[in-house]
């Protein structure tokens, strides 16, 4: 076996070690690192498919934002885990055997799979030979596919709006940093000199 | 690749509501004050005035952004009505709005920010750009069905509508990965070229999935149990946005995506659109007998609608098709002028919603009551109103491809839907009169005149607008 059978098999092991703790660890915190590990493993994967630039996102994007997430949520939510475990023996016959099934399901699926004869000549964009596959990537988005690139930043500047309109609410009567006013205000009018007199106080 | 400038002049209407978009943005939150000022009026000016350009612009078809965007007949056709559909929704909306305080500056954004989405989706010649515009349509809708956020229903339809619709986009794009993972291509033209004709297991999987998602946002049985709770409990010109736009946008991508991703296996996407087509006929006819609340009668009304536009789809060929688009025209009148009724049923500025609470309209309002009996008429597919005609086209294209079952349970299904519309007639004629309703805001008056006068007379001039379905048609083939 060569070292790259090595790393996918710790990667792999350590991926669903990773994934069955995140369901059986007891303490949330400890089940949000655990998917954090589970991630990097994942990205780790990923490297050895020599897709280095899905291994970068799934680390920023999966690790950065959505996990760190996840443990403000945990952190935050006083959620009784404990409490939500309790059926999960109860429920587990149940849940097994759908599992299996769906198992048993992709395994025909995948036995019974044909890759459509032309399919491996249809693909629209090959890799360029002698180029990482970040540069490749990099060369197409904003060219070839700037209609798609465009059309996901609408969807982001709606999933915005949309947040705001449903959520956010003027109060009344909040006091407002205003730098313009903070900028114009002189010494005359912000400092008053005042004769005091002694032992007596303002 | 297509040179930049030339792309561009094949997606005018798109970049017009975009950039008018951003600029309305930047106003609304400039003048920073909640009411929505003149951006309903410029939103509408946009509308308008994509409308126009399709109208006039070039009449080239053309595949650019490297076979993600496509310009045909049909998705000209399909883009005027559904912009129609927001334009008159947005006009009607206002006066609602400024009633319930809703009127905030982020209602004309939403609605164009969807229709964007919308007009993306008819456009989307590969499945990347079906799903964008799909999103970009559903994300706003979600946020429109929820925009009265402090009443209690209209969040539990925005809610609801979300959790499902986040779902069946999950179903959509397991069934577009599949096809992916067969063709190598997402294009839809590559997809059929890869297809040639021969159904396997991939491909059937892609496009039972791929269908599950698109039946899922016409609401076609058995997909469609959000839609009466959402259609009851969004605001009511969300609820006609939501009958009238995006089911025109809906049906013309079921159709492109059947039509040119999959022409070369009929017979497996045929059993499928009949099975969503007898559901939807039948639920709509039976289910809509039992409701009180108008807006949940015309949620139960717009399943059956769906499934009789189904039958045109399920005929195919170019008959079909133009039989299709003929429907959803018709369609498209005569609901926008039911809810420009229903958006007029206010008493004592509180807005009404009951069946119950147009009794004896006749008494009370006599010209509403009649064009309102006109609508209901043509729903139920009375000659000589325009919804006998759209009925006719689609029956008829079934009968020409021998679908003779699917024909006849279409015509039961539309004898018992009749029902529910005349027990309306009935209602605003017959009964007892109900407190009169306050006099109705200009707009939705003339909308409702307006589609009562072309549902009566469409029969003196079909031939124009057979025309014009028929050309539409010829572009997919």
């Amino acid at each position: 076996m060569n070292i790259a059978a090595w790393f996918f098999y710790l990667f792999s092991a350590m991926m669903i070690g990773a994934a069955f703790m995140v369901i059986s660890a007891r303490n949330p915190v400890h089940s949000v690192l655990f998917l954090i590990l589970a991630f990097f493993n994942a990205a780790g994967l990923f490297l050895l498919l020599g897709a280095e630039f899905l291994a970068m996102i799934l680390v920023v994007v999966y690790v950065g934002a959505v996990a760190v997430l996840f443990l403000f949520v945990v952190m935050m939510l006083d959620v009784d885990f404990t409490e939500l475990k309790q059926s999960f023996l109860q429920y587990l016959p149940a849940g097994g055997i759908i599992g299996l099934v769906v198992l048993i399901e992709i395994a025909f699926v995948v036995g019974a799979w044909t890759i459509g004869p032309v399919t491996i000549a249809n693909v629209t964009t090959p890799m360029p030979p002698g180029m990482t596959n970040t540069m490749a990537l990099g060369r197409v988005l904003y060219t070839q596919y700037v209609y798609l690139f465009q059309a996901a930043g609408l969807i982001l500047l709606t999933a915005m709006i949309g947040a705001i309109v449903l959520t956010l609410r003027h109060k009344a009567g909040v006091k407002r940093q205003n730098v313009a006013i903070q900028n114009a205000r002189t010494p005359a009018e912000a400092v008053e000199v005042r004769k005091v007199a002694s032992r007596q106080g303002i | 690749m297509t040179p930049l400038p030339l792309a561009l002049a094949h997606c005018l209407p798109e970049l017009i509501l975009a950039a008018g978009v951003l600029v309305l943005v930047l106003l609304g939150a400039i003048r920073g004050r909640e009411s929505d000022g003149p951006v309903t009026e410029i939103a509408a000016g946009l509308l308008g005035g994509a409308i126009v350009v399709i109208l006039l612009g070039g009449k080239t078809n053309a595949i650019v952004f490297d076979g993600a965007f496509i310009n045909d007949g049909f998705g000209r056709f399909m883009k005027v009505l559904t912009l129609a559909g927001s334009l008159v929704t947005l006009v009607m909306s206002r006066d609602f709005l400024a009633a319930e305080k809703i009127d905030k500056f982020e209602f004309p954004i939403l609605i164009l920010l969807s229709t964007l989405g919308m007009l993306m989706l008819i456009s989307a010649a590969g499945l990347i750009a079906l799903y964008l515009g799909l999103e970009l349509m559903s994300l706003a809708l979600y946020v429109l069905a929820a925009f009265h956020r402090d009443n209690i229903r209209a969040s539990e339809a925005g809610l609801k509508y979300f959790v499902l619709g986040a779902l069946s986009s999950g179903m959509l794009l397991y069934g577009a990965s599949l096809l992916y993972g067969f063709a190598g291509t997402v294009s839809f033209a590559g997809i059929a070229e890869t297809i040639n004709g021969k159904a396997s297991l991939g491909v059937v999987f892609g496009l039972v999935f791929l269908m599950v998602g698109l039946a899922f946002k016409m609401s076609a049985v058995p997909f469609h149990m959000w839609t009466p709770d959402v259609y009851e409990g969004a605001p009511t010109p969300v609820t006609a946005f939501f009958i009238t736009a995006v089911k025109m946008a809906a049906v013309a991508i079921t159709l492109r995506v059947i039509l040119t991703a999959f022409p070369g296996i009929t017979a497996q996407w045929r059993q499928i659109v009949i099975f969503l087509s007898i559901l939807s006929m039948v639920l709509g006819a039976f289910a809509a007998i039992g409701q009180a609340n108008i807006k949940r009668l015309m949620a139960y009304s717009t399943i059956g609608h769906v499934g009789f536009a189904l039958v045109g789809l399920a005929a195919g060929g170019e008959t079909g098709v133009a039989s299709v688009l003929a429907y959803m025209a018709i369609y498209l009148v005569m609901t926008l002028g039911t809810f420009a009724g229903i958006l007029s049923m206010r008493v004592s500025g509180e807005g009404v919603e009951n069946i119950s609470d147009l009794s004896g309209l006749a008494r009370t309002d006599g010209v509403m009551a009649f064009f309102f009996a006109t609508m209901m008429f043509s729903l139920a597919g009375i000659p000589p109103l325009a919804g006998f005609f759209a009925k006719w086209y689609v029956f008829n294209a079934a009968i020409q491809a021998r679908l003779y079952a699917l024909a006849v349970i279409g015509v039961l299904s539309s004898a018992v839907a009749a029902f529910y519309y005349l027990r309306i007639v009935k209602i605003m004629y017959f009964d007892e009169p109900a407190p009169a309703f306050d006099r109705p805001a200009l707009a939705p008056r003339i909308v409702l005149a307006g589609s009562g006068i072309i549902v009566v007379f469409l029969f003196a001039y079909p031939g124009l607008f057979i025309d014009a379905t028929t050309a539409a048609a010829k572009s997919l083939f």
